[in-house]
């Protein structure tokens, strides 16, 4: 179902790709060209429980203070609420940071993850540009921005300057069509394309989504799409804005910020870029959604990409549905969903992605049925996703999980064993004691 | 002279950084060289932290230091005494770390293949190749940015002599 279409790269060099068209605006130019070394002001600059090791960085600047504080972006995320005094005097640090700074955008713990923050927030919205201090940056794409990560050191370097340098990548055109099928979620859409394009099938590229199958995606699916490309190496990932975009950023920038929304939106508007009809792309696939089915990832890379189907019955101790991949509300629903009525035989924590999150479920029941179930639910944030607490693993437990990640040790032990999978089959899994299929699971219920 | 001479550690293909320095230590250790280098590579070889020589390089496959971003990666292996990784490709974000953090890094796919764990290897960074077993294996030399950057021991040295130049 995945065709290549080859290199393309006929049209105008006046027709530019989205990615070309947010960085020839974040850096001042009528055009850029892939290989072009561009000179990019941010509108964000994102950093977390990594804000105060920046800060020492940024001390030995002889800057003094951060150029546009404004611009700043902090969420405490990554361990929360801290599991250690060490911990705790990382957040009091970031705290007096943010302070001093007078940093705006300042999300205390227990708000959510980045991503998913600043997404919510307005932070980040269609033609802005962010870069952040951590790998999952090209997430915001999926609202029409560019996001890329960088490293800590060059997180001090743009607080000092406002500016950095960026490579003008070349763009790999992915395009959907059609429908998923009933119980196929983008997870598994991702999980397929990064098994067959490896994990640096995108390195050092610009991945851009089309095509009419995007239309009928959520836009909690469509976050996982540009969330998960960083597991294929790409440095961003995005898709134009459309209406279910508008939307969601109209009702969520209502709820976040009543008073400033309307203006926002506004600004979003008028920043906002499409996409030239001719552009040139260096790759281009196509994807029919129909033909994707449930994918596993297994250990102990993203890319050991296999059909459920295929590992389905192998033994799982624990489960974890969260994370900035798939923590949102359609997630937990799903979750919700298959647990109704149900006893867990297995352990399963369920860590919204942001308070907004955890607010829905609750107003929507799920987090009724999933305690009811026997599931652990935890404080929105990044939970067990890179070892940190809250959820961890021990020597040769195998945990299915939602998260973007696998890799050895990933989740606090090395001896341990991640498959991933869309929340689904998480939940269905940690009923059955084993990998799979939901609809296993659903239909013994009502046989 | 420009050419140094180190013994190699051997890895494969898709070393993340998880295995490289792992994802709990992030916000707990940050600049202390001694705990840094005691992690580095701890879930990929634990033989390493304790074995490792200043002066030694890695030489690995494709897509090393693939996942997070953490700056931690490089600078563990800075600590342990690490001149350069070579590798057949890196991950983007991996390289551009080491770059600011002053590690070299060479892509170099040619001389995987040729060398293993305990070899030892010439690097001629003024004529851009490598020496291993009498062969010699060329690689594209960095941009004069990027030289400038890696010269200065990384962006921060780099940022703050241009600074303090400027009177900023
Ligand atoms: S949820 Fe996991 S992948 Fe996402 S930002 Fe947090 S640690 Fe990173």
């Amino acid at each position: 179902m995945i065709a290549v279409g080859g290199v393309k790269g006929a049209g105008p060099a006046s027709a530019l790709t989205l990615t070309e068209k947010l960085l020839a605006r974040s850096s001042g130019r009528t055009s850029v060209k892939p290989g072009d070394i561009v000179i990019v002001e941010p509108d964000i600059v994102l950093s977390h429980d990594n804000t105060a090791a920046i800060w020492e960085v940024f001390q030995q600047l002889p800057h003094g203070n951060v150029k546009h504080p404004d611009r700043l972006a902090i969420t405490l995320d990554h361990a929360v609420p801290p599991p250690t005094a060490k911990h705790a005097q990382n957040h009091a640090r970031i705290r007096q940071f943010a302070q001093g700074q007078g940093i705006r955008n300042f999300y205390e713990i227990g708000r959510g993850i980045c991503h998913q923050v600043l997404c919510e927030e307005g932070v980040v919205g269609p033609g802005l540009t962010l870069l952040g201090a951590d790998s999952h940056s090209p997430h915001c794409g999926w609202l029409g921005a560019f996001g890329a990560g960088i490293g800590r050191s060059e997180v001090a370097a743009l607080w000092a300057t406002g500016e950095l340098w960026l490579r003008v990548p070349e763009t790999m055109r992915i395009t959907l069509t059609g429908k998923l099928a009933g119980g196929v979620t983008t997870k598994d859409l991702t999980i397929y394309l990064i098994g067959k394009l490896s994990s640096d099938g995108a390195t050092y590229m610009a991945v851009e989504f089309a095509g009419d199958g995007i239309s009928g995606l959520s836009p909690d699916a469509r976050a996982v799409l540009t969330n998960m490309m960083a597991e294929m190496g790409a440095k961003n990932a995005c898709m134009a804005p459309d209406s279910v975009t508008w939307d969601w950023l109209k009702a969520s920038l209502e709820r976040a910020r009543p008073q400033e929304a309307g203006e926002r939106l506004d600004y979003f508007r008028e920043s906002a870029l499409y996409p030239d009809v001719e552009a040139n792309y260096a790759l281009e696939h196509q994807i029919a959604l129909g033909g994707i089915e449930p994918m596993v990832s297994c250990p102990h890379t993203v890319d050991n990409a296999q059909p459920l189907s295929a590992v389905e019955k192998t033994r799982v101790d624990l489960g974890f549905i969260g994370t900035c991949t798939n923590g949102r509300l359609e997630d937990i629903a799903s979750a919700a969903e298959i647990l109704r009525g149900k006893r867990l035989r297995r352990r399963l924590l369920v860590i919204p992605a942001s308070s907004m999150i955890l607010r829905d479920a609750t107003a929507a029941g799920y987090i009724t049925d999933l305690l009811d179930a026997g599931a652990t639910i935890g404080t929105p944030g990044c939970g067990p996703c890179m070892g940190n607490h809250m959820g961890v693993l021990a020597p040769g437990e195998v945990c299915i999980s939602s998260a973007n990640r696998n890799f050895r040790g990933r989740m606090g032990q090395r001896e341990a064993e991640i498959y991933l999978a869309n929340p689904a089959v998480v939940a269905a899994s940690c009923v059955a004691g084993y990998l799979v299929h939901p609809a296993e699971v659903t239909d013994g219920e009502s046989a | 002279m420009t050419t140094s001479s180190h013994r190699v550690w051997k890895y494969g293909d898709k070393v993340n950084t998880d295995v490289i320095f792992p994802g709990k230590y992030t916000y707990t250790i940050s600049r202390d060289p001694a705990a840094l280098a005691r992690h580095a590579l701890e879930d990929l070889d634990p033989t390493f932290a304790a074995n490792v020589g200043t002066g030694d390089v890695i030489v690995a496959g494709r897509n090393w230091g693939n996942g997070s971003s953490r700056e931690q990666a490089v600078t563990c292996l800075l600590a342990a005494g690490v001149h350069a990784v070579i590798a057949s490709s890196f991950a983007r974000i991996y390289y551009r770390n080491a770059i600011n953090s002053g590690l070299l890094v060479i892509e170099c796919p040619q001389i995987v293949a040729a060398v293993k764990t305990g070899d030892r290897i010439e690097i001629d960074l003024a004529e851009t190749r490598i020496i291993a077993a009498g062969r010699s294996y060329d690689f594209a030399p960095l941009p004069d940015q990027v030289l400038d950057i890696l010269e200065a021991g990384g962006i921060i040295p780099w940022l703050r002599t241009k600074a303090l130049r400027h009177g900023e």
